[in-house]
């Protein structure tokens, strides 16, 4: 009964602190194959979003429908296995393990071997093992930084690390891969880096949904946006008509696109 | 995993280590049998402290009761192997059995807990290893289980057919004592957990709890159970505490709830930290040297006393918590990350994250 080309809906989702609203009754319908933009000043409830909807935070009302299911609340390691990865604002990786190891570490949803496997060290074990570091090979060239490989997370350049976040999102195989600010800190060259990344992403069939306030960025990238403001969503369309909406131009864009 | 030996003659190492494992029964023996009961009980503690150290070490769990689950396994056998009830099943019947329970009560108390952080996760796990060892005090009656404060007595030793490791025994020529069959079975069990800990290291599951111990919101995102992966982390320590409960009864013939004490987890997770959490070496270092400290204070304080003095100014166990804290305080101070960390921990410590 679901249309099969939605990937993720919102239903009405609020989420308040104290008296704070972040989000208040947000609904937006993401579809597959969109680079969806999700874009507003800040303290808009951007960050918070993507919380309610990686089961970080449980939101107070409404709720998610993902490729055709409703998602548990409140558990993150459900909404990765049902096909949602993420990066964060603030970069979160394993900072005192290295690069290869932070991108082995998201195999695990999709690898199985047990405390058995690894004392005994079976065939099977073995393989996978061997499969999850070649996984994680591809994925680091895959995003461009394998030679930093054997590097500890924590001692990678900014961009690096953004990059690695991606990597080990990726590796957790998402349908959705969620963003928060991946351009956030870099200069020119590597956004301009991280938009083909992002579009090869999308091209190899990973839906995409991107916080970022890089305007040019999302304009360009994106094949729908939406305005968060205040915790309300203000618009919802494709980028040339979001950039003459004058709600939006009020609240964000101010003067620099109008 | 840092057990190199030089890189060339890898052999050379094992070879090493193996002339020694074998020397020490025989070279303690000569001080005395008790000597080798000393080592013995180094064995058991680097056993135990392996056992913690996947909890601690690993997963980042701080348990300051895991001398519960010693003792779950110490009563499984005692009652299980005593005329206390008169059951006198066989060991291998045992020790499974008790590392089970042991395991059970680390999921019964792990479940509800695990989700507190820390200190909290410290104070719950303290106070579990207070009730048990409490339990074990006063389950005397009004059914005699555990025969209260007396503890239980006449507990069979290990034995495989007539092969009793109580008893003073021959084996190619040599003449093997009880405690020095007991080493070897304790080096084997040592060895077999040594073992475990660096499989586990690298593997699925290590990586899984490395990452919770990084950062457990990002480990969540990724789709780890982390409450799952975390119990797991806190069952394993506890049957491995288990098992070593059942050596201990078996080795003693005699468990009283005395020897489950808070002091004990202290003393066991302060091998853990002070050696190098997570990093093997340096856990087998830690529980050598905390094994060695007290009897080193034992035999060599009260004579050095007496001899100075004339008298006994301060007994060995008070100066045995000076020194330990002592020791505590200055490992802390001056390597936070234990005497033989993992260049990994040493990282951790030295940097702050960002
Ligand atoms: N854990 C929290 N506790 C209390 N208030 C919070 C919490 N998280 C977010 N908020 C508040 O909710 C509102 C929305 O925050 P959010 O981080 O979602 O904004 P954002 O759109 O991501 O902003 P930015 O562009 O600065 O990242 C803000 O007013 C913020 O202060
Ligand atoms: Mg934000």
């Amino acid at each position: 009964m679901s249309d099969p080309n939605v990937l993720l809906e919102a239903h009405a989702v609020a989420k308040h602190f104290g008296g704070v609203k972040a989000l208040h009754d947000v609904s937006l319908t993401i579809r597959r194959g969109d680079i969806y933009g999700l874009i507003g000043p800040n303290g808009a409830g951007k960050t918070t979003f993507f919380n309610c909807l990686t089961g970080l935070y449980r939101n107070e009302s409404g709720h998610f429908v993902f490729d055709g299911a409703r998602l548990a609340a409140d558990a993150p390691h459900k909404a990765a296995a049902v096909g949602i990865a993420r990066t964060f604002q603030n970069i979160r990786l394993f900072g005192n393990m290295t690069a290869i190891e932070n991108v082995m570490v998201g195999r695990h949803l999709r690898t199985r071997a047990n405390v058995f496997g690894a004392i005994f060290r079976n065939r099977a074990t073995r393989n996978e093992e061997a499969a999850i570091l070649r996984r994680a090979e591809e994925l680091l060239h895959y995003v461009g930084i394998h030679e930093r490989a054997h590097d500890y997370a924590k001692h990678l350049s900014y961009g690096d690390q953004r990059r690695l976040e991606i990597a080990r999102a990726l590796a957790t195989e998402p349908k959705l891969l969620a963003l928060d600010e991946p351009a956030a800190g870099m200069n020119g060259t590597e956004t301009e880096a991280l938009r083909l990344l992002v579009e090869g992403i999308s091209r190899d069939g990973v839906t995409v949904l991107l916080i970022e306030h890089d305007v040019k960025l999302v304009m360009g990238l994106c094949t729908r946006v939406a305005v968060l403001d205040y915790g309300e969503k203000i618009c919802e369309d494709v980028p040339a008509m979001v950039q003459r909406d004058p709600r939006v131009i009020e609240a964000y864009l101010g003067g620099s696109v109008a | 995993m840092n057990l190199r030996f030089g890189k060339s003659m890898p052999w050379l190492g094992v070879v090493l280590v193996a002339v020694v494992l074998l020397a020490v029964p025989f070279v303690a023996a000569l001080g005395g049998q008790a000597w080798v009961r000393i080592a013995n009980f180094a064995i058991l503690y680097i056993f135990l402290a392996l056992g913690l150290n996947i909890v601690v070490g690993y997963a980042g769990l701080l348990d300051l009761g895991y001398v519960a689950f010693y003792a779950v396994g110490a009563y499984t056998y005692a009652l299980l192997a005593s005329p206390h009830f008169g059951i006198h099943l066989p060991f291998w019947m045992i020790l499974p059995i008790g590392a089970a329970l042991a395991c059970f009560f680390g999921v019964i108390l792990g479940a509800p807990t695990l989700k507190l952080r820390g200190d909290y996760l410290a104070i719950v796990t303290l106070g579990f290893g207070e009730i048990i060892r409490i339990f074990m005090n006063n389950l005397n009656a009004p059914i005699n289980v555990t025969n209260g404060a007396q503890g239980i007595t006449l507990i069979d030793p290990i034995r495989f057919g007539d092969f009793s490791f109580a008893q003073t025994g021959h084996l190619f020529g040599f003449t093997i004592s009880g405690p020095q069959k007991y080493y070897f079975l304790l080096v084997a069990l040592a060895i077999v957990v040594i073992v475990i800990n660096i499989r586990l290291q690298d593997s699925r599951v290590g990586r899984a709890w490395q990452a919770i111990r990084e950062d457990e919101v990002a480990a969540k995102a990724c789709g780890i159970n982390t409450r799952n992966v975390k119990l797991l982390a806190f069952a394993m320590g506890a049957s491995f505490g288990g098992i070593a409960g059942g050596v201990f009864a078996a080795m003693q013939g005699f468990v009283s709830p005395e020897s489950f004490s808070l002091m004990e987890s202290i003393t066991i997770l302060a091998m853990v930290v002070l050696g190098g959490m997570g990093h093997i070496p340096g856990v087998i270092l830690g529980a050598v040297l905390l094994t060695a400290l007290p009897e080193a204070l034992r035999y060599g304080i009260e004579p050095l006393q007496r001899m100075i003095f004339g008298r006994m100014f301060l007994d060995p166990e008070s100066l045995r918590m000076l020194v330990f804290g002592l020791a505590l305080v200055l490992v802390m101070r001056f390597r936070p990350a234990g005497l033989w960390p993992s260049s990994q921990r040493r990282r951790e410590l030295a940097e702050p994250a960002d």
